[in-house]
């Protein structure tokens, strides 16, 4: 409705700087609690993102301070989900990481967005990235971090909006396997876990979207946003880290393509997206 | 209003309709130029004597009328004039609509009127022309709003109490902004305000506001708080729970639109409204094949599956090869996809029958709207059900074709204000006003509602159509039937259709299960996963073991399609004026059945002309499978049939079954009324006179084996006296009469015409169940005796079974006599109509002590008719071991009122298809009679 105008228009990015504490804690989650991972590079990498963000696309960047005390609060895309002027302040899954949302609470409000609590209604949780927004309705992976009272409460905060569970499989999350790549774009991986999600969100969608497909999962995770140019922004993994895919993005018409390196986030299970969370300040109504 | 008169005075009255129905006729022109002449609101047709008065004292005291006959037609002397006595018999019901405004519109109607009469008025009243995405609501006893039908009458269609409805919009436009004319968005968006405040279509903070804000430009014009006051927002309602901040922002917005008409404001709503998740979405509540509670959601685009507020399934209408419910449950079969290669059966449960009922009647009508050409025309139906409920209106495609020719200056809107304002509402005038219209109106909307069946524009009417109508409803009647019969082709597919099916399906499962063993990675092969369940046509889905439940259907579907049936028939009951008849004869012979069915010399239809083609084709092309699989499997679901078949047969003794099911059943009957669809036409005709209904179906078995007949005689004979004192105590000559024909039939070669005497002979001196009397009796008699069929009977019988039910579902075996009696028992607790079933069969068991239930050939269904009788002739064609049997099977209906001698007709009928079927012996007779007993007032 009010807020169904096509996905990509974007205002704002909220995004929390990386601690030092970069893959300390996170270690239990990933591969390995010792993966090497380069504090230095990430945070150049964490630079390079936001300088687009900022700079090429022409958003307004909100950069909340890193808090080492919050090893994970870097990955600001999982505690709050963003549609229009409502956020969702979510649950995430690991106690450690409930910390994070304050800040960002804070900041949401600050923007004029009304803020939703997920609390703990029933043990909701859900991480923003096992969420997808479509601008037209949501998807909901339901995977470890995720569970289905947490997108009930998602779907109680978004009213407007349909809102579908999908499979995630192999202990992916949504986001790492898809993303938006345009207003009706969906991009997404090439694997088999991939390909059920995407036949399960193909069954559940009353809409038509255009399916990029690429060869490497850790290239369906881009951010897309329309800027205040209007022009079409894709913000992707660089040819460094996902070679063969590349070319498919070059398929799309007229975008400027944002190679945006990602490498270290990724190491802990991150990607472009979870580094930021995008607003529209611009609500269009008709 | 619900009074209950005297059977008696019930019986005279059509009797009596009937004498004066063609003075009534020409009254009526008269009526109708006199109407015209004086156009003063006072000129009332003499159809609405108590209208002249409008308020509620007046309205009582018609309603007094209509119960009364005789006080009613003083009261009409009172008011009218000599030219229209003859109308007056007519009972007049007052209708009380509420209009999607908020305000109610009263009108008056003859109490026989079918729903598009009364949908066509308020149209009218609301100057409506685009009118397929409307429809008017009932609400029944547990509160349930269920779509009156416009085909049929509205009395039928209302079980108790006034006659209250309401206005809504029925099919949601996925465009409005197609609509071609403000005033239908209009209502449209009355009706999304609606819902919107209800919490029927939720939506956010933001959403309420905006729409608010355009439900006040269109409702109050621009921002002027002079005129407005300050307060004006708190009088409207925006959302269920309105606060100050939602007032305050609405008020905001509303300040923005300056100089936007109402009709802008209504677009701007609707664009927004649109794109909300649940527009158009109507909800049911439901439990998965676990027990999960769920949300069936059906709308334009197909029918979704909510648990709590999420999406978990969809299921887009070309997806859907058929829906049915059997019961409480509601099934669809999904289409094979890309990835799987076989069709599965998903189930759920409804809270009851009648839910399950509801649920499909909108997935059909929803279906027909938004996804056909033209709800006819179009073979591609899959709804291949008993019960021959179709939408007869226009599809969006014509809608949109004919609106798109609507040709007059844009209506003015009278925007109403809403309902907020209790005050005085000028609502008062506007009945009357409708009033006055309603003379001149009458015949044009009747005439109109006919074209609207057939899909065409509107065009002007002829009086005389109405006339007719009106007139001689009894020439409508054959009319109707002739028109109903292509609903009744369905049921032949049924039969190819439905057949394979549960053997069909394990078929599947296995293969998919192999499939799925050699496709299927390890990883998810171990357990399906909740996700797998949902992509229904993942091969993984159907060897789930939970699908158990989705598979019983299937076993059952022949029953399945009959429990409609059944209901239909007693549906028919309902009406409670009309009478009907159905026999179901069913002959098996040598592969000559194929002559006798064109010697039948009914018309036949041909099988495009059926809702399920593509349903059917499949199921023919699977014939092969199906039946070798039926071979290594048929243990499992016929088993279980024949057990209960015969279980019922031996607790009963030889006697067979007799069941005394009580009038519930009847008052079932009604509800089910989609089942009734097809024959109700032909029993609208009679409903005039005739109060009693009766339904007898006689089906005639021969074995193709003579050897039986002997056998069967040992069974025969006892069963036989057991029947003749039964029946002497039960009340049917006739029974008797046709038991003993059936008898003999399996004795002798050409036991059909023995029995066919014997019936014309009984038939005649047969009397006609009392109305009074409210037994239902379903008796089914086995040849077989019951030790002895042990082994064979169970291929035959099954093969027995489903072919019956198919053909003829009204006709009740003793298993489907139970169900009838069970389900009917539990839901409905009037009970106006007396049931007899009574089947009779010969013991060809034996004869089928082969286990191969042989090869489907063909399988074929005509139907004709004649006045009085419909004859339904299902053909199947089987090759056994070498040997081709024929089986034929007809289904009489013979409906009318007490004027028709049922059994004379019976007899009649039974003699016609012996002749067309000499070499045939009969097999099975299966009498279902239903007389009405209750006078219809007791509805009303």
């Amino acid at each position: 409705m009010a807020n169904m105008c096509p996905y990509g228009r974007f205002t704002h990015a909220v995004v929390r700087g990386v601690p030092e504490t970069f893959g300390k804690a996170a270690g239990d989650d990933c591969e390995k609690g010792e993966t090497s991972v380069d504090l230095a590079k990430a945070q150049r990498q964490f630079g390079c993102l936001t300088g687009a963000l900022r700079q090429k696309v022409g958003l307004q960047l909100i950069e909340i301070p890193a808090d080492p005390e919050l090893p994970e609060s870097w990955r600001i895309e999982d505690v709050a989900v963003i549609q229009g002027d409502t956020a969702l302040i979510t649950r995430p899954f690991k106690q450690q990481r409930r910390g994070e949302v304050e800040a960002v609470r804070k900041v949401v409000s600050e923007l004029n967005l009304t803020v939703v609590e997920m609390g703990d209604s029933g043990g909701a949780t859900l991480e923003g990235c096992d969420v997808l927004f479509t601008g037209r309705e949501f998807f909901v992976g339901i995977s470890s971090h995720t569970n289905h009272r947490g997108a009930e409460v998602l779907a109680d905060t978004f009213k407007d909006f349909a809102v579908s569970t999908v499979p995630v499989c192999g202990g992916a999350r949504l986001r790492n396997i898809c993303s938006m790549g345009g207003p009706q774009t969906i991009i997404i991986s090439n694997s088999e876990g991939a390909k059920k999600t995407l036949r399960m969100m193909e069954q559940l969608t009353d809409h038509h979207y255009e399916v990029l497909t690429v060869p490497e999962d850790l290239a369906a995770n881009c951010i897309y946003i329309k800027g205040p140019s209007k022009l079409d922004f894709l913000l992707h993994r660089p040819a460094e880290e996902c070679p063969e895919s590349v070319s498919a993005f070059q398929k799309l018409q007229d975008y400027t393509l944002l190679p945006t390196a990602c490498s270290e986030a990724s190491k802990l299970g991150g990607s472009l997206s979870s580094l930021c969370l995008l607003v529209n300040r611009k609500l269009t109504y008709f | 209003m619900t009074t209950e008169s005297g059977a008696d005075s019930e019986a005279k009255q059509p009797r009596e309709n009937k004498e004066t129905e063609k003075e009534k006729g020409k009254a009526k022109a008269a009526a109708a130029a006199a109407a015209a002449e004086p156009a003063s609101p006072q000129n009332q047709p003499e159809q609405f004597p108590a209208a002249a008065g409008h308020s509620t004292p007046a309205r009582k005291e018609q309603e007094q009328q209509e119960v009364d006959q005789v006080s009613h037609r003083s009261s009409i002397s009172r008011l009218s004039r000599s030219p229209l006595k003859g109308v007056k018999k007519t009972k007049i019901m007052e209708c009380k609509v509420a209009l999607l405004d908020g305000s109610d519109f009263t009108l008056n109607l003859e109490k026989r009127a079918r729903g598009h009469v009364l949908f066509d008025k308020i149209c009218e009243h609301l100057n409506l022309l685009e009118k397929d995405y409307f429809g008017i609501t009932c609400r029944d006893v547990e509160n349930q709003k269920n779509w009156i039908d416009p085909g049929k009458e509205l009395k039928k269609q209302i079980r108790t109490g006034p006659w209250n409805f309401a206005f809504n919009v029925k099919f949601y436009p996925p465009d409005p902004a197609q609509l071609t004319e403000d005033i239908t968005r209009y209502y449209l968006c009355l009706q999304l305000r609606d819902d919107v405040v209800s919490g029927r279509l939720p939506c956010s903070f933001a959403t309420h506001t905006v729409l608010g804000s355009y439900a006040v430009q269109s409702e109050l014009g621009d921002y002027d708080p002079e005129e407005l006051g300050s307060d004006y927002i708190s009088e409207l309602r925006f959302a269920p729970n309105q606060t100050k901040e939602l007032e305050e922002k609405v008020m905001e917005l509303h300040k923005t639109y300056k100089g936007m008409t109402p009709a802008e404001a209504e677009i701007h709503f609707l664009e927004n409204a649109k794109k909300l998740s649940m527009y158009g979405v109507d909800l049911h509540h439901a439990k998965d094949s676990e027990g999960v509670e769920i949300m069936l959601g059906v709308c334009s685009s197909g029918l979704l599956i909510y648990r709590d507020r999420l999406r978990i399934n969809r299921f887009a209408w070309p997806k859907i090869l058929k829906i049915s419910y059997k019961r409480n449950n509601f099934y669809i079969k999904i289409r094979p996809g890309e990835f799987e290669q076989f069709e599965s059966t998903i189930g759920f449960k409804l809270p009851n029958h009648r839910a399950a009922k509801r649920l499909w009647k909108v997935c059909v009508e929803h279906h027909t709207f938004f996804r056909l050409v033209s709800p006819e025309s179009q073979p591609k139906k899959f709804l291949s059900l008993g019960s021959k409920f179709r939408y007869s209106g226009r599809t969006q495609a014509q809608s949109r074709r004919a609106s798109s020719m609507i040709n007059r200056l844009a209506p003015l809107v009278e925007r109403s204000s809403s309902k907020r304002y209790n005050m005085s509402l000028s609502l008062d005038g506007a009945p009357i006003a409708e009033n006055h219209e309603t003379p001149m109106k009458d015949s044009a909307a009747a005439g109109a509602a006919k074209i609207l069946t057939k899909g065409d524009l509107i065009t002007t009417v002829t009086t005389e159509k109405k006339a007719e109508e009106e007139k001689a409803e009894q020439e409508d009647a054959p009319t109707d039937a002739a028109e109903t019969q292509e609903p009744t082709t369905p049921l032949r597919h049924d039969t190819k259709d439905t057949s394979p099916p549960e053997e069909m399906l394990k078929h599947q499962t296995n293969i998919s299960e192999l499939k799925r063993s050699f496709l299927e990675t390890g990883e998810s092969s171990p357990g399906l996963t909740e996700w797998e369940k949902r992509l229904s046509s993942s091969p993984a889905h159907s060897p789930r073991g939970d699908e158990a439940p989705m598979i019983e259907p299937l076993e059952l579907q022949d029953t399945k399609d009959e429990p409609p049936a059944s209901e239909e028939t007693k549906e028919e009951v309902e009406p409670k004026t009309t009478k009907a008849a159905e026999y179901l004869v069913k002959y098996v012979g040598d592969s000559v059945a194929t002559d006798l069915a064109s010697s039948s010399g009914l018309h036949g239809i041909s099988p495009s002309t059926t809702m399920d083609d593509d349903v059917f084709m499949d199921g023919t092309l699977r014939e092969v499978d199906e039946v070798a699989e039926r071979e290594e499997i048929k243990v499992s679901p016929g088993a279980v049939r024949q057990e209960v078949y015969q279980a019922i047969s031996d607790k009963k003794g030889t006697l067979i079954i007799l069941k005394e099911a009580d009038d519930k059943v009847d008052a079932e009957g009604k509800e089910t009324g989609a089942a009734g669809e097809e024959e109700e036409p032909a029993l609208r005709g009679e409903a005039e006179g005739g109060e009693n209904e009766a339904v007898m179906g006689v089906e005639i078995w021969s074995p193709k084996m003579e050897a039986n007949g002997v056998t069967q005689i040992k069974g025969t004979d006892s069963p036989k006296k057991a029947m003749a004192s039964w029946i002497s105590e039960v009340v049917k000559t006739e029974a008797t009469e046709v038991v003993g024909a059936s008898t003999k039939a399996s004795d002798a070669p050409q036991p059909g015409e023995e029995v066919q005497t014997e019936q014309s002979k009984s038939g005649p001196s047969q009397i006609t169940p009392p109305e009074s009397s409210t037994t239902s009796l379903a008796v089914s008699t086995l040849g077989w005796v019951p030790s002895s069929e042990k082994g064979p009977p169970e291929p035959e019988e099954k093969v027995v079974v489903a072919t019956e039910t198919e053909a003829a579902p009204a006709e009740s075996t003793g298993p489907t006599g139970c169900d009838v009696v069970e389900v009917g028992t539990k839901e409905v607790p009037v009970v106006h109509t007396e049931t007899k079933t009574i089947t009779y069969e010969s013991a060809e068991v034996e004869t089928n002590g082969d286990v191969d239930p042989g090869v489907l050939l063909s399988a074929q269904t005509i139907t004709s008719e004649t006045t009085s009788t419909t004859t339904t002739t299902h053909i199947t064609k089987t090759v056994k071991g070498g040997i081709s049997e024929t089986r034929i099977e007809k289904r009489i209906v013979i409906t009318g009122d007490t004027d028709i001698d049922h059994d004379q007709a019976l007899a009649q009928a039974i003699k016609e298809a012996k002749e067309q079927h000499p070499d045939m012996s009969v097999t099975k007779v299966v009498v279902h009679k239903e007389t009405e007993i209750t006078p219809e007032e007791g509805e009303d």
